[in-house]
C-alpha cells in the first residue's frame, strides 16, 4: 500500500464515521420533522405518544453528541484538500451546486436545532420546522453529490456539468437512499436509547418506524442496484466481484440480523448489526472503485497531493486517533449515561418539557 | 438548463461576487472564533474563583455564561462549516495547487475542533453531573483547543501572506513540501499572537460591556460587579502586549510585504523620511486632508528619520493593493481604537492599585459599555488590512486571486441570500442571548434550554439568586 492509499483509507474512515453519526444525526431530523405526523392505524392499538415525547427523547439522544459528530465532516473535507487537492477540486468546480445546497442545509439545520428551545412560541415551531425539513435536504444533496462521483460524471480536470452531473437516475437515487438510510441509522439508535431509558412504549414507536424506514430503503436499494447498473458500470461489476461482493454479502447479513433483532424487540447487537450493514457497504463501494478516486476518470495515485504532506496527513491522523478517539468515547458514554439519568426523573409523565 | 443558473457572465464580476461571499462570511464567523477562542478561559476564571472563594456570584455567572457559550458555539460551527466549503466552492484553483501545501495546517486545526466541540458537552452538561474537580478540568482542553486551533487557522493565513516551506517544479505543481516550515513562516509568529491577544480583547471588552450597561441602569450589585472585573481584567491586560505585537507586524509587513505597507500607511513616493499621516484620503498620488507628522512613519519602521520606505511607485501598477484609502482607514481606525482601549485599561489598573475597585465615576462605565464593540470594528480593520491589502495575491507572489477563483456562476445571488440568512442568524443570537440575560435578572436560570443542555428538569444546584 502507498501513502496515497494510506491517506485514501484515512478519508475513507472519515467518510464512514461521518455516514454513521452524521447520518444519524439527520435521520433523527428526520423523525423530528414526522414527529407531528399521527399514523393513527387500527383504533387504540397502542397509546398515542405525544410529538413533544418524541422530541424529548431525540434532545435527548443528539443534544450532546450532534456538533462532534459534524465535525467528521470538517475532517473529511479537510484530509479530501490537503491529501487529494486535484479531486477535491474537481469535485467542487464540477458538483458546486449540489455542495452549496448541503451547506446551506447544514447552516439552517446547526442553527435551527440549536435555537428552537430558546425561542419563544411560534418561533420555536418555525425552527423546529426548519430543522426537520434541512435534515431531509442536506442528506438528500450529499447523496447526489456520491451519485454523482460513483457514476463518472466528475472529469478529473473538473468543471463538469453542473446540472447533468447530478441532475440523473442514480445520483437521485443515491439521495434518495441517503435520507431514508439515515432515517433508518438514527431510528435504530433511538430504539436503543429509549430502549436503555426504560421507555417502552417510545422504544415500540421507534422499532416500528425503523421496520418502516428498513422496508423502504430495501426497496430503494434495489431501484440503486439498477440505476447503478445503468450509469455506473464499473462500480457496478466492482460490487459484483470479489472483494466487494464480500462486503455486500456481510451488509445483506448484517442488515437481515438487525431486522431480526427488531421483530424479536431485542437491543443487544442492534446497533452493531445495523451500523456493520452500513459499515460494509461503504467500504463495498470504496473497494470497487478501487484504485479511482473519483471513478473511470481520477486514480487515488494520480490524485495525491505532494509526498511530504501525505506523511503528515498519516501522522495527524494517529494523533487524532490517540487524543480524539478517547475523548468521543468519554463523550458517548457520559451522553449514555446522563440520558438515562435525565429521564429517569421524570420518565412517568409523558411530557418531559416545559 | 439555461436559465437555472442566473448568468453574469463578466468574469471579473465572479471575482469581487467571490470576495465579497468570502470577506463577509469571514468577517462574521471571525467574532463568534474569538469567543470560542477565549470566552471559555473567562469562564473558568470565573468557576474557579467560585469554587475557591465559595463565591455564589462567581459560580452563577460561570454556569450562565456556559450557557452563552453553547448559543455562540453553535452559530461559530455551522459559520466555520461553511468558510470549509468555501475554500472549495470559491476558490477551487488555489485549493488544487496549494491545498497540499497549507492543508496541514488545517488537518491539525480539524483535532482541536474535535477537542473542543466535544468538552463543551461535556463541561455544559457536567455542571450537576461531575465533580467539581473534574468539571473545572473539563473546561481545560477547551481553552488549550482555543488557543490551538487558532494557531492553526492563523498558520494557514499567514502562509498566504508569507508562502514558505515548498518548492514548485517546472510545471508549478507544489513539491518538497516540509511541513514544519510551513507552520512556523515568517509571519505566522506575529499573527497568531495579535490574533490570540485579540480573541481575548473582544471577549472580554464585548462581556464587560454587558455588565457595564446593567451597572450603568442600575443594577450594581455583586453579580454584575465581578460580571464587569472579570473579563475585563483578562481583556486589561491583553490590552499593552497587543499594542507591542501589533507594533512588531507593522515593522514586519514593511520588511516582508512592502506593497500591504505602503497601501495602509499611503505611502507614494519611496524613500527616507516618510510623513505619517493620521487618517486623510489617498487619491492622485497624494494624501488630503490626513494630520501629516513628518518623518514618523520612517521612524515608526526602523527607529530613525533615514530609514527608507518602500513607496507604491515602486511597485509594478498590476501588483499594487486596491482601496487606499480604506486601507489606510482600516489602520488608523484599529490603532486608534487599540489606543483608546490602552487608555481604558489604564484608568481601571490605576484605580485597582490605588483602591481595590473600579473608578467611581459613570464616564468609566460608559468607556468599558463602548470598549466592546470598539474591539470588534478594530478585529474587523485588522482583518481589512491583512486581506485587501495582500490583495492583488491570494498566496502572495505566487498566485493572484483572480487565477485562483472560481468560474462558476451565481455567486451574487449565493452572496445575496448568505446576507440574508447571516442577518436573521446574528438576529436570533441576539434575541436569544438577551432573552437569557432577562431570565437571568429575574433570577430564573433554570428555564433556559439551549443546545448542549441538559433538560430543565435537573436540579438546581446552587440556591436561588
Ligand atoms: C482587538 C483587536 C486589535 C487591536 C486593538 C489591534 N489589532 Fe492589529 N489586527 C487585528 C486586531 C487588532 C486582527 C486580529 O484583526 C489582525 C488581522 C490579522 C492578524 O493577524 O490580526 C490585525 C492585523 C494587523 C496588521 C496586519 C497584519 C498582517 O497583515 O499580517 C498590522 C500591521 C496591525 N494589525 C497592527 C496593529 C497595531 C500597530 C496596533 C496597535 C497599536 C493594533 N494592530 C491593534
Ligand atoms: C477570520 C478572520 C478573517 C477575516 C475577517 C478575513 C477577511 C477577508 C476579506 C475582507 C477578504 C476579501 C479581500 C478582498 O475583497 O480584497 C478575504 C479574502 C480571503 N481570505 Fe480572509 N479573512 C480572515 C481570515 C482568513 C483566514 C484565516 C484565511 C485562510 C486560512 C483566509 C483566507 C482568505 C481567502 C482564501 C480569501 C479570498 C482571496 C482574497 O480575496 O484574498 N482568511 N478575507
Ligand atoms: C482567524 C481566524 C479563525 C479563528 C481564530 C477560528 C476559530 C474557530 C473556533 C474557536 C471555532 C470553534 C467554534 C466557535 O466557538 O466559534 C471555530 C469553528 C470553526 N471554524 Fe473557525 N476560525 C477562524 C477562521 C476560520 C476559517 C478561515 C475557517 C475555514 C476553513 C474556519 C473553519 C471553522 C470550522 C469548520 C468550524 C466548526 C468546527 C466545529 O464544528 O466545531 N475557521 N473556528
Amino acid at each position: 500500500m502507498s501513502t496515497a492509499d494510506v491517506c485514501a483509507a484515512i478519508l475513507w474512515a472519515g467518510v464512514t464515521l461521518y455516514a454513521i453519526f452524521g447520518g444519524a444525526d439527520f435521520g433523527a431530523g428526520v423523525w423530528d420533522l414526522l414527529a407531528d405526523l399521527h399514523i393513527t392505524g387500527r383504533a387504540g392499538a397502542r397509546p398515542r405518544i405525544s410529538a413533544e415525547r418524541v422530541r424529548g427523547q431525540i434532545d435527548r439522544s443528539i443534544g450532546p453528541v450532534w456538533e462532534a459528530n459534524h465535525v467528521w465532516l470538517i475532517f473529511v473535507l479537510v484530509v479530501l484538500w490537503t491529501a487529494f487537492p486535484t479531486a477535491f477540486s474537481a469535485v467542487m468546480t464540477t458538483l458546486y451546486i449540489p455542495l452549496a445546497l448541503a451547506a446551506l442545509g447544514i447552516v439552517l439545520r446547526g442553527s435551527g436545532f440549536a435555537f428552537r428551545h430558546a425561542l419563544p412560541g411560534p418561533v420555536q415551531r418555525r425552527a423546529t420546522t426548519v430543522f426537520g425539513i434541512s435534515s431531509v435536504l442536506t442528506p438528500f444533496f450529499m447523496g447526489t453529490v456520491v451519485g454523482a462521483i460513483a457514476s463518472g460524471e466528475v472529469p478529473a480536470a473538473g468543471d463538469g456539468d453542473p446540472t447533468g452531473s447530478w441532475i440523473g437516475f442514480l445520483p437521485l437515487v443515491t439521495g434518495v437512499l441517503f435520507v431514508l438510510v439515515a432515517a433508518y441509522t438514527a431510528a435504530i439508535f433511538l430504539v436503543r436509547d429509549s430502549g436503555a431509558a426504560g421507555d417502552q412504549d417510545l422504544r415500540d414507536y421507534f422499532a416500528g418506524r425503523a421496520l418502516v424506514a428498513a422496508v423502504i430503503a430495501g426497496a430503494a436499494a434495489v431501484v440503486g442496484v439498477i440505476a447503478l447498473h445503468a450509469d455506473a458500470r464499473y462500480v457496478y461489476d466492482g460490487l459484483t466481484s470479489w472483494p466487494g461482493i464480500a462486503l455486500v454479502i456481510v451488509s445483506g447479513v448484517c442488515g437481515l440480523a438487525a431486522l431480526g433483532l427488531l421483530l424479536s424487540g431485542r437491543s443487544l447487537g442492534l446497533r452493531m448489526a445495523a451500523v456493520g450493514a452500513g459499515t460494509a457497504v461503504i467500504w463495498g463501494y470504496f473497494a470497487a472503485a478501487f484504485p479511482y478516486m473519483l471513478p473511470t476518470s481520477l486514480k487515488i495515485s494520480d490524485a495525491a497531493g505532494a509526498s511530504a504532506t501525505l506523511t503528515e496527513v498519516i501522522i495527524v491522523f494517529a494523533v487524532a486517533a490517540v487524543t480524539v478517539v478517547p475523548a468521543l468515547i468519554l463523550l458517548y458514554t457520559l451522553s449514555q449515561r446522563q440520558a438515562l439519568e435525565g429521564y429517569s426523573a421524570t420518565s412517568d409523565t409523558t411530557s418531559p418539557r416545559q | 438548463m439555461e436559465g437555472f443558473v442566473p448568468s453574469i457572465a463578466d468574469a471579473s464580476s465572479n471575482l469581487l461576487a467571490a470576495r465579497s461571499q468570502m470577506g463577509f462570511t469571514l468577517g462574521f464567523h471571525i467574532v463568534l472564533a474569538c469567543f470560542g477562542v477565549a470566552f471559555p478561559a473567562i469562564m473558568l476564571i470565573a468557576e474557579w474563583r467560585g469554587r475557591k472563594r465559595n463565591d455564589e456570584a462567581a459560580l452563577r455567572l460561570a454556569r450562565n455564561w456556559s450557557k452563552a457559550v453553547a448559543v455562540m458555539f453553535a452559530v461559530g460551527a455551522v459559520s466555520g462549516t461553511v468558510l470549509t466549503f468555501e475554500f472549495g466552492l470559491l476558490w477551487p484553483r488555489f485549493m488544487d495547487r496549494f491545498g497540499d501545501a497549507f492543508g496541514v495546517a488545517f488537518a491539525i486545526e480539524g483535532i482541536f475542533f474535535f477537542l473542543e466541540a466535544i468538552f463543551i458537552a461535556i463541561y455544559i452538561y457536567g455542571w450537576d453531573r461531575l465533580s467539581p474537580r473534574a468539571h473545572m478540568w473539563a473546561a481545560v482542553p477547551i481553552v488549550v483547543s482555543g488557543v490551538g486551533g487558532a494557531f492553526s487557522v492563523i498558520a494557514a493565513n499567514s502562509w498566504m501572506n508569507q508562502p514558505q516551506g515548498f518548492t514548485l517544479d517546472s510545471s508549478g505543481n507544489v513539491t518538497n513540501v516540509k511541513p514544519l516550515e510551513v507552520l512556523t513562516n515568517s509571519a505566522a509568529g506575529y499573527e497568531f499572537l495579535h490574533m490570540l491577544l485579540a480573541a481575548y480583547m473582544v471577549a472580554g471588552f464585548l462581556l464587560a460591556s454587558v455588565y457595564a450597561v446593567g451597572m450603568l441602569r442600575g443594577r450594581r450589585d455583586r453579580y454584575h460587579r465581578l460580571g464587569l472585573i472579570i473579563p475585563l481584567s483578562v481583556a486589561a491586560i491583553a490590552t499593552p502586549f497587543q499594542l507591542l505585537v501589533g507594533d512588531t507586524a507593522a515593522r514586519a509587513i514593511a520588511d516582508d510585504q512592502p506593497a500591504k505597507f505602503a497601501g495602509m500607511e499611503c505611502v507614494y513616493e519611496g524613500g527616507p523620511d516618510q510623513t505619517e499621516y493620521i487618517y486623510g484620503r489617498c487619491v492622485d498620488g497624494k494624501v488630503k486632508d490626513g494630520i501629516g507628522i513628518p518623518g514618523l512613519d520612517s521612524f515608526l519602521v526602523g527607529f530613525s528619520k533615514n530609514t527608507d520606505v518602500t513607496g507604491l511607485n515602486e511597485i509594478p501598477k498590476n501588483e499594487r493593493p486596491p482601496a487606499n484609502t480604506m486601507l489606510h482607514w482600516s489602520f488608523d481606525t484599529m490603532v486608534g481604537i487599540a489606543t483608546l482601549l490602552s487608555l481604558l485599561a489604564l484608568w481601571f489598573a490605576i484605580a485597582w492599585y490605588r483602591k481595590r475597585d473600579l473608578p467611581q465615576t459613570r464616564w468609566f462605565l460608559r468607556g468599558v459599555a463602548v470598549s466592546g464593540v470598539a474591539t470588534v470594528v478594530a478585529l474587523e480593520c485588522g482583518w481589512i488590512v491583512t486581506e485587501v491589502g495582500r490583495q492583488p495575491w491570494i498566496v502572495q507572489g505566487y498566485m493572484r486571486t483572480s487565477e485562483a477563483v472560481t468560474p462558476a456562476q451565481g455567486i451574487w445571488w449565493v452572496f445575496g441570500l448568505t446576507l440574508a440568512i447571516y442577518a436573521a442568524l446574528a438576529v436570533i443570537a441576539v434575541v436569544v442571548l438577551r432573552g437569557l440575560s432577562l431570565r437571568w435578572q429575574a433570577g430564573r436560570e433554570e428555564e433556559a434550554e439551549l443546545p448542549y443542555s441538559p433538560p430543565p428538569e435537573a436540579p438546581p444546584a446552587e440556591g436561588s439568586a
